[in-house]
């Protein structure tokens, strides 16, 4: 279970970002306000839905300041929507809001007091229309349909299979209208035969809540017209999707849009795609200055939020336990617009019966508009959901057989390469020894003491997204380096891994490489920074970009030195003559341009080919272990163990995946027993970081024990795959499993609040918490 | 910058403080923040916010030493006052050993939570040099981080103070 352990890749080098962090210096995109820069202020809707009946912005351009008021009738001559799957959101609002918070008309002023104050202004006439708040009630067959329009597909291939015309079922001629945004059915073998013949069937049902990933940083960007250039400058993580939505709006070639991204204050997949540049950007285009649009964090909850989920699982055992089929029946409620919940299905649907072997599989999803805020990916992306379900099921078929929960998963889990999807690329990962593992952890400190749990739970998921990737590393006359790439910093340490990357490829200091990121003008192209694929897939662009630069380097002095190719040996930021004589990158360089100058640009790409074709790149791995105390009085679940595995395949900075692990099981808790934003009515009751409560430091797991797992059996660079997620996935489920068995009662849904504890362990009715 | 000008229409009052050892004296309209003083007029980008309701920490400086949230707190307020921020914290070159800490430990990944911490943490410090881990976690409890997962801070503080300790 080792690895080679190398110069710079694989060693706990500092972050050089951190330096900038720690001083104040770090420029976020909210710190950016160019000379000139107008401040705007988005109207929002008071109604889950109803129809706009007129717009009164007299009162607003009275206000001192206020230099206009941007509504969709402005937009006229542009196309007014986004989406990189279903074009269906409206920038603005046109004709009917489908959402409490979504934008009716943008207010631009001098500064952003005149901007509220100018917002307030605004008076908008509106007539309500029957609204659909949650997928139960969007799926009744008497249900207000929120769309009316066919939006069409968007250009990108690999999402066109996604973008079936929204609101219409799969069959039929001339089918009504209804609010499913998109389905995935996924399914093999004979589930009905093999259910009849099972040992034990075992049925339940569970919701999960409706998350906020809470990015500290909250959405914002700032947008500038330049002759026929768009600039915008934005927290975005993907910034050239970005652009490609703004080229579409504005009908400006992708070479005329510019998308910037200094670095995140989080992301964790919640500023992934298109979110407010398209609303700074016609502020801008309007105008003709630039627009710094901020959103505070009430804004920025209805902007984007997770899919919530009610999943139903049915799954037959033979008598020792082994799975012999499974049935889930998925319904997202993915809110007023598509954005990335159809992606989010495909996935809750791929991940949702676990990495076991299920001989028969039946799996029905749907993503369902509804009248809330829009939901889009959150880090697990569907995963969490999924598990939750299928976890739970399997811990309630063990507790029926009488088997540990640890040993029915030994029982099922895929082994090393093993198909978890027919067709795809086998696992990647040795997921029973990774479970032996968490087990023991967890027992070695284990109290059995009435009260407390043990509860474990496993997933994979198909990681990496779509594999295109390009990388660019420039080699300069002093032997330095820099990169360009175009995948974001968000915090998870992408530029130090890099450059450890480079540093170690060419065989050069890592001080002597600096990494430029996230520039659509600028970097190389990146598809996404999402799914947990920079190490691994950027990592391989990167690769070839060193050895394409290193090519060039060898067929460069072969010309100076007059000598054949082949006869260089490969040396560290140097190549090596026939004679001994060490030629330094740099030196190489300035010879054969001649007067000190020059530099040589190694170029890598990466598409669906070779180890990249088979999908997924790779699978990420997710394997926790928890143990709760419950507090019998007051319902309060206290995690006492915290294990989890990063089987990362090659660790680049064994620190820095400790430290991502370790974020996301925490993300992971919060959503298993505080997090969930709640509608009453229109709108939510707890859009704010008061009443929405995320984990703190004193909710802290009195052990912690993040396993770093190295078999070098990765697609990526030195066998590396991608991590991060991991532990978020399966940890509503360990938690769900732990307190099940603390309290002798089946939860069937998070957050497990002490209300909703108390609840179950005196055996009331498990109503919604609040 | 616009955003800076005097805001059309609204009350000035001026103040006059030192701001990391730097005296200002600038007329800010009432209804400004102690946050939207220092980013917006000083340009001490920094101070971070996020919650804007006193419950993240993103936004804590020292007033005369005391932490307080420079989302709520008014800027006319520190009239007469010594304000520290992130900016303030290391000397020169001279990372301050929380930051070196924070550092070493990979207490931040994002960042954006890391200046409220760091100032905290110098107020905890400042008049705890030797706190217990519970004592650490009491007083933090007011900070979200929502990268790190919080061990790592915890750990960079306790490092931190043992440092200054020795040096002391
Ligand atoms: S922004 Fe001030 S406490 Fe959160
Ligand atoms: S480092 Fe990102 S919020 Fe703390």
């Amino acid at each position: 279970m080792s690895v080679e352990r190398r110069r710079v890749a694989g060693q706990a080098v500092q972050r050089r970002d951190l330096f900038e962090k720690v001083t104040g210096a770090a420029t976020y995109t909210v710190d950016v306000t160019p000379p000139g820069c107008l401040h705007a202020k988005v109207v929002r809707s008071s109604r889950a839905h109803a129809r706009i009946l007129g717009i009164e912005t007299s009162a607003a351009l009275a206000v001192p300041g206020v230099i206009a008021v941007v509504t969709a009738s402005d937009l006229a001559a542009l196309f007014p929507r986004f989406g990189h799957i279903i074009p269906d959101h409206a920038i603005l609002a046109m004709e009917k809001v489908r959402y409490y918070g979504e934008p009716v008309a943008l207010v631009v002023a001098e500064n952003i007091v005149a901007a509220s104050d100018g917002a307030e202004a605004v008076q908008v006439r509106y007539e309500d229309l029957p609204a659909a708040m949650d997928a139960e009630a969007a799926l009744a067959p008497d249900a207000p349909i929120l769309h009316d329009d066919d939006y069409g597909a968007s250009g990108d291939e690999s999402f066109s299979e996604m973008a079936a015309t929204p609101g219409l079922p799969d069959h039929g001629d001339s089918p009504p209208r209804t609010n499913v945004a998109h389905t995935v059915d996924l399914s093999w073998g004979d589930v009905d035969a093999a259910l009849a013949q099972a040992h034990i069937v075992v049925e339940n049902r569970v919701h999960y809540p409706m998350l906020y990933a809470y990015a500290m940083e909250p959405y914002n960007a700032v947008a500038s017209f330049t002759e026929d250039s768009l600039h915008v400058v934005s927290s975005a993580q993907h910034p050239f999707m970005v652009r490609t939505d703004l080229a579409r709006i504005f009908s400006l070639p992708l070479s005329r849009v510019r998308v910037q991204v200094p670095y995140l204050g989080g992301g964790y997949g919640s500023k992934s795609y298109t979110k407010i540049e398209p609303l700074a950007a016609v502020g801008a285009w309007v105008v003709r200055q630039p627009v710094k649009l901020v959103l505070d964090v009430e804004e920025a909850i209805y902007t984007t939020r997770a899919d919530s989920a009610a999943i139903t699982v049915r799954s037959g055992f033979d008598a020792e336990g082994r799975i012999l089929a499974r049935a889930f029946d998925i319904v997202l409620d993915s809110g007023a617009y598509a954005d990335n919940s159809p992606l989010v299905l495909a996935k809750a649907v791929n991940r949702c019966f676990g990495p076991y072997r299920v001989p028969n599989l039946r799996v029905r999803g749907r993503s369902v508009y509804t009248n809330t805020s829009p939901a889009s990916s959150y880090r697990g992306f569907g995963a969490p959901q999924g598990a939750l379900a299928g976890e739970t099921n399997l811990d309630r078929a063990a507790a029926q057989l009488g088997i540990d929960p640890v040993e029915i998963r030994r029982r099922n889990l895929v082994p090393p390469g093993g198909e978890i999807l027919p067709g795809k690329r086998g696992i990647d990962a040795d997921l029973p020894a990774d479970l032996e593992l968490v087990a023991e952890s967890l027992q070695r400190d284990a109290r059995t003491v009435p009260g407390h749990g043990i509860g474990v739970a496993c997933t994979a998921s198909d990681a990496g997204a779509y594999p295109i990737s390009t990388a660019i590393v420039r080699v300069q006359t002093d032997g330095s380096v820099t990169v360009l790439s175009g995948s974001t910093e968000m915090g998870q340490g992408s530029r130090s891994v890099l450059a450890q990357l480079v540093a170690e490829e060419l065989g050069v200091p890592i001080e002597a490489v600096d990494v430029v990121q996230s520039d659509t003008a600028m970097s190389s192209y990146e598809r996404t920074t999402g799914a947990s694929r920079t190490t691994t897939l950027v990592g391989l662009a990167v690769q070839r970009a060193c050895a394409d630069a290193r090519a060039k380097l060898t067929e460069m002095a072969a010309e100076i030195e007059q000598c054949p190719p082949e006869s260089l040996a490969q040396g560290d930021g140097v190549l090596e003559s026939a004679d001994g004589r060490k030629l330094a990158f740099g030196d190489i360089i300035s010879r054969w341009f001649g007067g000190d100058a020059g530099e040589v640009t190694g170029v890598g790409t990466l598409r669906r080919d070779g180890r990249t074709q088979k999908m997924p790149p790779f699978w990420e791995v997710g394997m926790v272990g928890v143990e709760v105390g419950i507090d019998p009085e007051t319902g309060v679940v206290r995690v006492d163990q915290l294990v989890t595995v990063a089987d990362v395949g090659f660790a680049f900075n064994p620190k820095a995946v400790e430290g991502q692990d370790l974020g996301a099981a925490t993300q992971g808790l919060g959503g298993a027993l505080f997090e969930e934003l709640v509608y009453d009515g229109p709108q939510l009751v707890n859009p704010n970081m008061v009443e929405y409560r995320v984990p703190r430091m004193t909710d802290l797991a009195d052990k912690i024990e993040s396993i770093v797992v190295e078999r070098g059996d990765g697609v990526g660079p030195y066998g590396a795959k991608g991590g991060g997620e991991g532990a978020l996935n399966p940890m509503g489920a360990a938690v769900a499993n732990a307190v099940a068995m603390a309290t002798g009662k089946w939860p069937s849904r998070l957050p497990l609040t002490p209300e909703r504890v108390w609840r179950l362990v005196n055996d009331l009715p498990e109503v919604d918490a609040e | 910058m616009t955003a800076a000008q005097p805001a059309t229409g609204h009350d000035h009052v001026v103040v006059a403080a030192d701001v990391n050892g730097v005296s200002v004296t600038e007329p800010v309209p009432t209804r400004w923040t102690l946050a939207q003083f220092l980013r917006d007029r000083l340009g001490l980008t920094g101070t971070k916010v996020s919650c804007e309701l006193q419950v993240c920490g993103a936004c804590s400086v020292l007033v005369d030493g005391a932490p307080v949230s420079a989302c709520t707190y008014l800027a006319a307020d520190i009239d007469g006052r010594r304000v520290q921020t992130v900016e303030g914290l290391a000397a020169r070159d001279q990372l301050h050993p929380l930051q070196r800490s924070f550092v070493e430990h990979f207490a931040l990944q994002c960042g954006f939570c890391t200046p409220g911490f760091l100032m905290m943490a110098k107020a905890l410090l400042d008049r705890n040099p030797d706190p217990t881990e519970d004592e650490v976690k009491e007083y933090l409890d007011g900070n979200i981080c929502r990268c790190t997962g919080y061990e790592p801070i915890v750990a960079a503080v306790l490092d931190a103070a043992k440092r200054m300790r020795g040096q002391a």
